[in-house]
């Protein structure tokens, strides 16, 4: 079975998407990162959506779940690198992701959750 | 038979240097164009008419024996049109041409009194299809530069600058329409994009109203950039439009707005983690030159 | 409106509504549709390629390229054998569902073109009908 790569990067996990998904690769996208999470005690997940070429209300539906799941794991998900025209038609679409933290690309996305965590940013570092 | 293309063909000349005087005090305008342009537009165009007319037939401006007459009047109408011209001004161009032609038929006919009226009435019918002619080239020109103009202003219309690094403005400035406010939206977030800026500034201080549409255009924009992960400040909001909003029921409460773009750019540095801050150099300059003089 | 060019796909498993938007996105780039215009109807079809096989049991998708006296378009319709729409009004707005989704799939993807046709006959199946207009 065809899986999106997780990448452990410390305390944060980095999962790049990269294929045109079919709905069943989303949902076992959502399975594996909760896994992970809950596995690696994680506390942080950055999800790389620079290359995709629409969000439609399925794809953004399960970015909603996976940053509310993280939320219950104790962990902060950022969505980054959404494209101006995906982020044009989702707000048409009606879907304007509240809940969701987002960042420019995967550098921002990584202050921002250094921000969001502080304690382990010390942890990391020293 | 009309004998009108014979008369005005032997009196060319003399028409033409009547019909320049008659202009001179009606409708030269010496302002924007000169002697000689105006001499040379005349002869072309009365040559045009002389070749127009030979084929007999006056009344029927589509006839290929007009194409020249045609061409030369659109030619003439789009010039002026650009260069300043009232429609006005231009269509009595051509219509002045009538007393001098009055003038030399009633001459030419004196001894035939019975048909001057039909002479007369002939050269009324040509000149006016020609005044017309020169209406409608002459609008169409306008229309040709207004629409050029309304290109320019939408690309004008949208000047995203750099305030600092990560920091971007947008001043609109202008009536906001859905297709305005489209190409403003997109190349916003493109160079939020291309300028990796966490924070853009869209100042409305030169949007004369703000109406439902415009408000939800702008809120459209301000979650679309926070998906992409950059935040947007609205600043320049005027007395007036803050009643209309609140009136309207539009909620604004989730986006962060400005009186001023100074305000707005003193949040957004705070927000990026920088400040301003006075120096002493001004203080410090005067000074040292206090210091040189004693 | 004159039809130019048309194409049709099956809707049968998720991995069509793959093809189905790749279908789309590539006669919108032949169509020389601007970019936020080529995501809108990618989307679209996206949308309703689901609601087909989700809501309708599959069925297909048909692309044509159409021209009227002003403008080109691309129009997309999509057809199923589902149990049809009883209220189609409440189907289009936002936040209904039957599917457990979000309930933004038709009322949604209706703001995402310019025309939107809609006819369902309880029993039988549903036909929508979109275009996009450059």
């Amino acid at each position: 079975m065809e899986r999106i790569p997780i990448l452990r990067m410390g305390q944060f996990l980095l999962v790049t998407i990269q294929v045109d998904m079919h709905d069943r690769l989303a949902m076992q996208l959502q399975d594996d990162l909760t896994q992970r999470i809950s596995e690696w005690n994680s506390k942080g997940v950055l999800i790389d959506i620079s290359t995709l070429e629409i969000v439609d209300s399925f794809i953004g539906r399960m970015l909603a779940n996976i940053a509310a799941m993280a939320r219950v794991l104790d962990a902060e998900a950022v969505v980054v690198g959404m494209q101006p025209a995906v982020a044009i038609t989702l707000v048409e679409l009606g879907m304007s992701l509240e809940g969701v933290r987002t960042a420019l690309n995967v550098e921002s996305g990584m202050e921002l959750l250094y921000e969001l965590r502080g304690d382990f940013h010390e942890e990391i570092g020293g | 038979m009309s004998k009108l293309p014979e008369i005005i063909q032997n009196h060319e000349e003399g028409i033409r240097s009547e019909w320049l005087k008659a202009m001179s005090t009606t409708v030269r305008r010496s302002d924007l164009m000169t002697d000689s342009e105006i001499q040379s537009q005349t002869r072309e165009l009365l040559a045009a008419i002389v070749a127009g007319v030979k084929s007999r037939d006056i009344t029927d401006l589509d006839a290929q024996a007009w194409t020249q007459t045609r061409e030369v009047l659109q030619s003439i109408s789009a010039s002026r049109a650009r260069q300043g011209f009232t429609p006005s001004e231009t269509t009595m161009f051509v219509l002045s041409l009538k007393q001098p032609l009055f003038t030399v038929i009633r001459k030419e006919l004196s001894k035939t009194p019975d048909i001057v009226f039909d002479e007369l009435w002939a050269a009324t019918l040509l000149l006016d299809k020609l005044a017309l002619l020169t209406t409608d080239a002459f609008l169409e020109t306008r229309e040709q530069i207004i629409f050029r103009q309304q290109q320019e202003l939408m690309e004008l219309s949208t000047p995203v600058v750099k305030l600092w690094e990560g920091i971007l403005a947008l001043p609109i400035i202008g009536t906001l329409d859905s297709a305005r406010t489209q190409v403003v939206m997109e190349s916003l977030l493109q160079a939020v994009v291309q300028s990796n800026s966490r924070i853009a500034i869209i100042d409305i201080t030169g949007v004369p109203t703000v109406d439902t549409l415009v408000a939800q255009h702008l809120l459209k924009t301000i979650t679309a950039a926070r998906l992409m992960g950059a935040e947007c400040i609205i600043s320049g909001v005027r007395p007036q439009i803050a009643q209309t909003i609140v009136h309207l029921g539009i909620d604004l409460s989730g986006v962060i707005t400005k009186a001023r773009m100074a305000d707005a750019f003193a949040l957004a540095l705070q927000r990026s983690g920088r400040a301003v801050v006075a120096t002493q150099n001004g203080a410090g300059a005067k000074k040292q030159e206090a210091k040189k003089e004693e | 409106m004159r039809s130019t060019k048309r194409e049709t796909l099956p809707i049968a498993t998720s991995a069509d509504v793959v093809l189905a938007r790749q279908k789309v996105r590539q006669w919108a780039i032949e169509m020389k549709f601007t970019l936020v215009d080529q995501t809108k109807l990618v989307t679209a079809a996206s949308e309703l390629a689901r609601n087909a096989l989700d809501h309708g049991k599959g069925g297909h998708m048909v692309v044509e390229a159409v021209e009227n006296t002003a403008r080109t378009g691309l129009k997309l319709t999509f057809e199923d054998r589902g149990p049809g729409i009883t209220d189609i009004e409440a189907a289009l707005r936002d936040g209904f569902t039957t599917g457990g989704g979000m309930g933004l799939g038709l009322g949604g993807s209706k703001r995402l073109v310019n025309d939107f046709h809609i006819e369902s006959q309880p029993g039988k199946g549903t036909r929508i009908t979109v275009v996009r207009w450059k």
